[in-house]
Order: structure tokens, then C-alpha cells, then sequence
């Protein structure tokens, strides 16, 4: 009871130090993020038309604000950011709130399936080359890999696009298909062009998680394999199927987990290269859109949010340490 | 492949056929373009694209048919009743898509949206000093001098309904700095086009449906359209061939052989209304970025016809665009009232020509010169920037290439950064298919009260030009108008004001399966087009 109350203390001390950090990591981004943008170009250009005088231009400048000191502007933006107000799109003309609320769900179910399929596909292949090490098999795998590692992301989607898509006509090029709506929520998961869809963008946002974990399973299970434990194992009789998957997959996943997790992060960011190329509509495109089109309240929300992302992930894993790790919760408590 | 293919394809021929006989009367037609239709406010942006869409959706008094003939739309006949009047006599029974009839007032109620804080179209508004509704069928336009082209320059004019707008809270022009009332016209849409506005998601997906009470007839068979905006060229031209969608531009000229290649689908070009041409900054007393100090060498005609005598304009189009540009000696295109084909002739090519101007201005060792250009704007932008630095580098001329992005580029060069440019590459189309405004907006002098010359980049300069640009503004004897346009075009051309180089190519790519009508400006025109 006594271990457990200060153990809690102690946890709501470490979350509350830790929000407060990540919103000294969200302003900080924000701020190096409004420092870049005045290089990014003038967003006036993309919001007029080629007739619209100077002076209509000029007035347009002063009422976003774009003539204000950077401190001004900067300060502006965190006062409203703090209170979850993001303003307004200069393209779409919309509040980014709802922008990117409504290109949410297409970014995280894409995430979600694509990390899935990096576990699902990654785990058993790195359990297997490293059972296999000089199987034919695993070489081609380890060859697969190589290639998944080293390959652009970019290119991957491109040449999906172009063997799936139009040589054999199997999968849609581009876009999510119909999607159902679910309350604020989109989904493409309950229509068959939205899974349809889902596949070679999920793919090619996996191929380098999934050969990651791969590799990682794959180093851990050969050096699991090689301890006393699992030699014992052996000597006792125990079956084969047995000693891999009770006893040394099961002690490789802890570090698997974390990077999972920390992964989980770079694929929500990185799915912006990959929404491109699939035109997905999710955050990531949404992003790239703005920077074409210098959209600066857009840009900086989405940095803010990944930021967030990131820190909320980093937290999460922080706070599993904790749990799983039975010496940190010892220490802090006595001291 | 080829095998695997056929079968395929075969396998799939047959599943369409059946699909298609199941909904003979359900024509969908999908298509993409490199960005997106900014806004569904017909006020909201001044740009071709975004106000070339809305016509699907939204008619002005007049339009363009498909020959791009002034016909009437909204207006069924219009005359200049008084130097300063025109009087518009509107179409009776049309009705808006929610059911209202369209009457005169809102046709009084559009003009003064035009004027709203949020307008982009206050060029426009400012054309028209007051609306005088006559009956609800009748209703007269003053022009604050005599106008003889108002209704060319009303066609990008659309109108919309007053009551809906009220009951919408949509009154003023939907803002870019957002306001309380939610710009409820930019997501929702109510004209009397022959399209309707079934669901937008910006950025992603905007899907119209034809419009059954339409007051006129629909040459087209179309009765829904999706249009999907796909920002990257190797998608865009996989969603073409791949049959996702059945038109899509632009396609990047190199890959034109590609979709010849392909089957089932085809380029489809032709000239732009787009005029590609350079300037040279002739205001400053010493030029930016260069090693010439204390005078600028393009303040002397010499120099800039050196320039223009270095280009090699065949080998631009034929390297560069693959044969696929209109070399031009004027700074407007065929298709612009007011061109005329004795003035479109260029010098030739000629470098010891110009190696002679260059020594006789005293810059026999060249000189060094800083080039600003966009790089994703203009079709090959970029390489043609490259193309002619190459070329001057054969008079001895040093170019310096500053090739960006178009938000950095115009950035730099356009009045709000105080043009700051020394040399550069621009592209236009005259908004109004009218030479009065290239020659208003290009070439006349910036900077006087008249307010001209907003994009004269490098500030040439000939009085002359703007006294002819408020003479060609009201003349309304069209012969004395076309004598005008051609002085000044010919004082433009004789000092070098500009170097006009092309007319790009439109790049369209289409599948055989429909059948589209290509505008010169770019716009692709919804009840045209056919699935066959």
C-alpha cells in the first residue's frame, strides 16, 4: 500500500514535469518553425489573383498581420495555439482546426495499418532468418531487406504505382476510395475501394519499419539463442517450436516494443512523403500543400501537432519504463 | 506482360461492359489538376483556374461558348445605351439551383459583393461606379468613363443570389482572414449554371452534378463530374493511363511520347493564350547583382536588342519544349483582341549583330547580371532560364541564375518587395483576352497617378504608352482602338521594352473514352465534354 502510494505520487510528479516540458518542446518548435517561414516566400501571391492591384495586395498583407514585428506575430500565434485556436488556412479558407481534424483519420489509419504490417510481417521473418541463418529463404530476405532499407520511399511508391496500378490495373493510383463517415470520422475501412486503396500507400509506408524489425528481431534472437537458458531448454527436451517462440521471441520483444513505439512517431511524420506520392489526404499532404502554397497558419499547427506526437509518444514509453522495469520505481521511491 | 495484360484488360473490358449497359443514363466523368480550385466563392480569388471551374457552377452575364465567342448567358442582350451606360437585358425564367429565380437584383447585389473587404475582385467592381436596376429584367451598368469592351472584361464576372447569400450570412466575399460568419459561400455553392455543387472537401475532392432545371441546353452528356486535385506529375500521369481518371493536366511536355505509347489515352495540345517572355530592370541607375557600377547597361536600347539577338528562339522550342512552343514577336497571343500579325515577326538570330551592339554600347567584355526565374510555374520554366543563359554567355554576357519556387520568385520580384529584380522571365495571359491589359499592366510606366503598370517588373518606361492605354481604355470606334494598340505595341517593340519568347503549349492528357474541348487559356469547360 505504502510502495504503491508513493509509487503513484511520484508517476503524477514525473507526467506533470514531463507536460510541462513538452510544452516548452511545442513553443520552442513553434518558434524555430516562425523563424523559417520568412523564407519559405510571400503567401500574398498564391491568395490574389494576377489583376488584384498592389495596393488591394498591401492592404491584404497588413490585415493577416504579415507586416507586424516577428515577436508580435510569434506571440500572436502561441496565445492562440495555447488556447487550441490555430486560425485560418490562407488557401483553404477554412479554420486549420477543422482542416486537420478532417485529414486526421486518413493519416492515422493509414499509420496504424502500416506499423501493423511491419509487426505482423517484420517479426516473423526476423524470428526466421534467424533461425535459418543460411537458408535460401532467408538470404532472399535478407536481400529484401536490403533493398527496403535503401530504396527512397518515394521511389517504393512510384514503382508500386506503376506495376500494380497501370501495367497490371490491380489497385487504384491515387486518393482513399469512398469512405463512410463515422461521426466526425472518416473511415476506408468498410468499403472495398477504400481498402483497395489502403494497400500499396500502407506498403510502401511499411517497407522500411518492417525491415527494421526485421533486423532488430533477427540480432536479438541470435544472441538469445546463443544464452545458457535456451541451451537448457534444449537439454530438457523441450520442442523446438517451443524454446523459439516461448522462450526467445519473448524475450527479444522489450526492445522491439520501444522502438515500435518510438517508430510509431517517424511513421505518422514521415507518411507525409508517401501521402505525396499517393495523393492520400492526410495531414502530410495537407502539409506539403502549404508549403507550396507558403499557408502559414497550416504549417505551423502541423509542426506544433507532430511535435506533440512525439512528445506524447516519448512520454508514454517513458512512463512503460517505469512499469516493466521494476528497479527504476525502487530507486526513486527511496530517494 | 503483354500476355498477362491482354487478359487482364480482356477480363475487365468484360466486367465494364456489363457495368456500363446497367447505367447507360449515369455519365461520370474524373478528373485531375495539379492543384486545387482555391475556393468555391465566386468573388473569392481572381485567378483562371479557380474562376474557369466555378463557370460549371456559376454564369455571368455573358460567357465564352465553345468556339470562345461572346455570347450572352445571364444577359440575353446588352448595349451602350449612353457613352457611360450599358444596358443588359436579362434572361427570364432561370432559376438559381435552390429554386429562387434570378432577377435583376441580383445581378445589383453581386456588384456590391465585388466591392466586399474579402473580394479579390475589386478590379472588376471598380469598373462599374454604380447599378441601376431598371425592372426586375432589365438592369443598367455605369462605368465611370466611356467602356467599350465592359462586357468582355464582365465574362469573369458571375453572379450570385441575393436571398440565398442573405439567409447564409454570406453577403460580403468569403475572407482569407476568416470572420464570424463561417465564409459560408466557400465550401457551398448556388448558381445557375448547368452544374450543381454535390460535396467539397478542399484540398481533396469536389464532386458536381448536372443541373436538370438548366435554362439552356447541355452539349455535353455528363451528369457527375469528380475532380481530385494530385499535386505530384508521376501520379497524375499513372491516374491517366492506369484509367483512374479520364483527363488530367498538366502533363510535363517529356512525357507526351508516353502517353502517345500508352493505350487508351492521348496528349491533347495546342497554344496557350500565355505569353512567356524577359525583362530587364531599366529604373534603378545601377543594376543589382551585377559588376557594371555606377549605370545600368539595360537603360541602353542597345544592350536589350543584343539581348534579343543572342536568343535562339528555334533552339528553345525545338530543345527545350520539344517543338512544342509559338516562337512570338509580341507580348500577347493570336487569340488576344487586338493582335496583330504584322508585328509578331522577330529579329533573327544573329550573335555577331549582337556582339557589334554590345561593343558599340561599350560593354565589348560583357558584363555580369543576376537572372531571377520561377521554377514551377511556367512549363519548363527553369530550362528555358538555363537555355538563354547559355546564349548570352556567347556575347559575353555573365548570367547569375536565381531559379526558385513561385512563392519565392514573385516574393523577390513583384512591387511588394520593391521589384527587386534585375533580370527575369514572366509569363501572362490577359485576363480579358484584351491587348488594353498587357498594355496597361506590362508596359506602360509604373508608379504615376494613372495607377498603371502594376506589373512592369524592370519599370520600362514610354509616356506615350500610358497616354495610349487611357485612349484604348474608351475608344469605342474599334478601328481607331486597333491603330492604338498597335502604336503602342510598335514603340514596345522598338525600344526593346520586353523580349517576348513563345506562347507555351497546353498539356492536356486525355482518355479515348471521352471527348473534352481544350479553351487557350487553360480552362476546361464541364458542359462540353463528352463520355462516349
Amino acid at each position: 500500500m505504502e510502495f504503491l502510494f508513493g509509487f503513484s505520487n511520484f508517476m503524477l510528479t514525473f507526467i506533470a514535469q514531463r507536460l510541462l516540458q513538452s510544452v516548452i518542446v511545442m513553443l520552442t518548435v513553434a518558434l524555430i518553425a516562425f523563424s523559417l517561414f520568412r523564407y519559405v516566400g510571400d503567401p500574398i501571391n498564391n491568395m490574389v489573383g494576377q489583376d488584384t492591384t498592389i495596393e488591394e495586395r498591401v492592404e491584404l498583407r497588413e490585415r493577416l498581420g504579415l507586416n507586424d514585428p516577428f515577436v508580435v506575430q510569434f506571440g500572436r500565434f502561441a496565445i492562440n495555439a495555447v488556447q487550441g485556436e490555430f486560425g485560418f488556412s490562407y488557401q483553404h479558407r477554412r479554420p486549420v482546426s477543422e482542416l486537420i481534424a478532417e485529414r486526421l483519420p486518413a493519416t492515422l489509419e493509414l499509420s496504424l495499418v502500416s506499423a501493423i504490417l511491419a509487426l505482423v510481417v517484420g517479426i516473423p521473418m526476423g524470428v526466421y532468418t534467424a533461425i535459418r541463418r543460411d537458408g535460401l529463404l532467408s538470404r532472399g530476405f535478407m536481400t529484401l531487406s536490403l533493398i527496403g532499407v535503401s530504396l527512397p520511399t518515394f521511389l517504393i511508391g512510384i514503382l508500386l504505382i506503376l506495376f500494380f496500378g497501370v501495367i497490371l490495373r490491380w489497385l487504384p493510383t491515387f486518393g482513399r476510395g469512398e469512405v463512410v463517415q463515422l461521426g466526425w470520422w472518416t473511415t476506408g475501412f468498410l468499403t472495398s475501394s477504400g481498402l483497395k486503396s489502403l494497400i500499396m500507400p500502407a506498403i510502401t509506408l511499411a517497407l522500411f519499419q518492417m525491415t527494421l524489425i526485421m533486423r532488430l528481431v533477427r540480432a536479438e534472437m541470435l544472441e538469445v539463442l546463443r544464452t545458457d537458458f535456451v541451451k537448457f531448454g534444449r537439454a530438457r527436451g523441450l520442442p523446438d517450436r517451443f524454446v523459439y517462440f516461448k522462450i526467445a521471441l519473448k524475450n527479444t520483444l522489450v526492445p522491439v516494443i520501444t522502438i515500435t513505439g518510438l517508430q510509431l512517431g517517424s511513421i505518422i511524420a514521415f507518411a507525409i512523403i508517401t501521402e505525396s506520392v499517393f495523393q492520400w489526404p492526410g495531414m502530410g499532404l495537407l502539409f506539403i500543400q502549404a508549403i507550396g502554397e507558403v499557408d502559414i497558419p497550416v504549417m505551423a499547427a502541423y509542426l506544433v501537432m507532430i511535435a506533440f506526437f512525439f512528445v506524447v509518444i516519448n512520454l508514454i514509453v517513458d512512463v512503460l519504463y517505469f512499469v516493466v522495469d521494476p528497479r527504476l520505481r525502487v530507486d526513486s521511491a527511496s530517494g | 506482360m503483354s500476355v498477362w495484360r491482354r487478359t487482364l484488360t480482356t477480363t475487365f473490358a468484360g466486367a465494364l461492359l456489363g457495368a456500363t449497359a446497367c447505367a447507360a443514363q449515369a455519365e461520370t466523368f474524373r478528373w485531375g489538376f495539379q492543384g486545387d480550385v482555391q475556393t468555391m466563392d465566386p468573388h473569392g480569388l481572381f485567378e483562371t483556374m479557380t474562376l474557369g471551374f466555378q463557370r460549371n457552377i456559376y454564369e455571368g452575364l455573358v460567357i465564352r461558348d465553345d468556339k470562345m465567342e461572346m455570347v450572352g448567358a445571364l444577359a440575353q442582350s446588352w448595349q451602350n445605351v449612353e457613352p457611360t451606360v450599358w444596358r443588359f437585358s436579362l434572361r427570364k425564367g432561370v432559376k438559381f439551383h435552390d429554386g429562387n429565380d434570378f432577377k435583376a437584383d441580383d445581378v445589383a447585389f453581386s456588384v456590391e459583393r465585388l466591392r466586399s473587404e474579402g473580394s479579390d475582385m475589386k478590379v472588376v467592381a471598380a469598373l462599374i461606379k454604380e447599378t441601376r436596376v431598371v425592372d426586375d429584367h432589365t438592369i443598367d451598368l455605369v462605368t465611370p468613363a466611356p467602356n467599350p469592351i465592359l462586357p468582355l472584361q464582365l465574362e469573369i464576372f458571375y453572379i450570385m443570389d441575393k436571398q440565398w447569400a442573405e439567409k447564409n450570412k454570406a453577403v460580403e466575399a468569403t475572407n482569407v482572414k476568416g470572420g464570424d460568419e463561417g465564409n459560408y459561400a466557400n465550401l457551398n455553392a448556388n448558381g445557375t449554371g448547368p452544374f450543381m455543387l454535390k460535396s467539397r472537401q478542399s484540398g481533396v475532392k469536389t464532386v458536381l452534378v448536372r443541373n436538370p432545371n438548366y435554362w439552356g441546353e447541355i452539349k455535353g452528356n455528363v451528369t457527375e463530374a469528380v475532380f481530385t486535385p494530385i499535386a505530384q506529375d508521376a501520379t497524375r500521369v499513372a491516374a491517366l493511363i492506369s484509367g483512374n481518371v479520364h483527363m488530367a493536366y498538366p502533363i510535363p511536355v517529356q512525357d507526351w511520347k508516353r502517353l502517345r505509347d500508352a493505350e487508351g489515352v492521348k496528349p491533347l495540345t495546342g497554344p496557350e493564350a500565355r505569353t512567356i517572355f524577359l525583362g530587364f530592370d531599366q529604373q534603378r541607375d545601377e543594376l543589382k547583382g551585377s559588376n557594371v557600377k555606377g549605370k545600368n547597361p539595360f537603360k541602353d536600347v542597345r544592350v536589350r536588342q543584343a539581348f534579343m539577338n543572342a536568343i535562339n528562339i528555334d533552339a528553345i522550342k525545338k530543345k527545350v519544349m520539344r517543338g512544342a512552343a509559338t516562337p512570338t514577336g509580341l507580348m500577347i497571343a493570336p487569340q488576344i483582341n487586338g493582335f496583330s500579325e504584322a508585328l509578331n515577326n522577330r529579329p533573327s538570330y544573329d550573335v555577331d549583330g549582337a556582339k557589334k551592339l554590345m561593343a558599340n554600347a561599350g560593354y565589348n567584355d560583357g558584363f555580369e547580371v543576376t537572372m531571377d526565374c520561377p521554377n514551377d510555374r511556367y512549363v519548363n520554366d527553369e530550362r528555358i532560364c538555363q537555355a538563354v543563359a547559355s546564349m548570352l554567355a556567347r556575347i559575353n554576357v555573365k548570367v547569375n541564375l536565381l531559379a526558385q519556387t513561385k512563392s519565392k520568385y514573385f516574393g523577390k520580384v513583384l512591387a511588394q518587395n520593391g521589384y527587386d529584380t534585375s533580370f527575369f522571365l514572366l509569363g501572362w495571359t490577359p485576363s480579358t483576352f484584351d491587348s488594353h491589359n498587357p498594355i496597361s499592366s506590362l508596359m506602360a510606366c509604373r508608379g504615376g497617378e494613372d495607377k498603371l503598370g502594376a506589373f512592369n517588373l524592370g519599370g520600362y518606361c514610354n509616356p506615350r504608352i500610358n497616354e495610349l492605354a487611357a485612349m484604348i481604355q474608351s475608344e469605342t470606334d474599334q478601328a481607331k482602338r486597333q491603330a492604338m494598340i498597335e502604336e503602342a505595341f510598335k514603340i514596345h517593340k522598338d525600344e526593346v521594352g520586353h523580349i517576348p519568347l513563345h506562347q507555351q503549349p497546353l498539356s492536356w492528357g486525355v482518355s479515348e473514352m471521352v471527348d473534352v474541348i481544350q479553351r487557350p487559356d487553360n480552362v476546361f469547360d464541364l458542359r462540353y465534354a463528352v463520355v462516349k
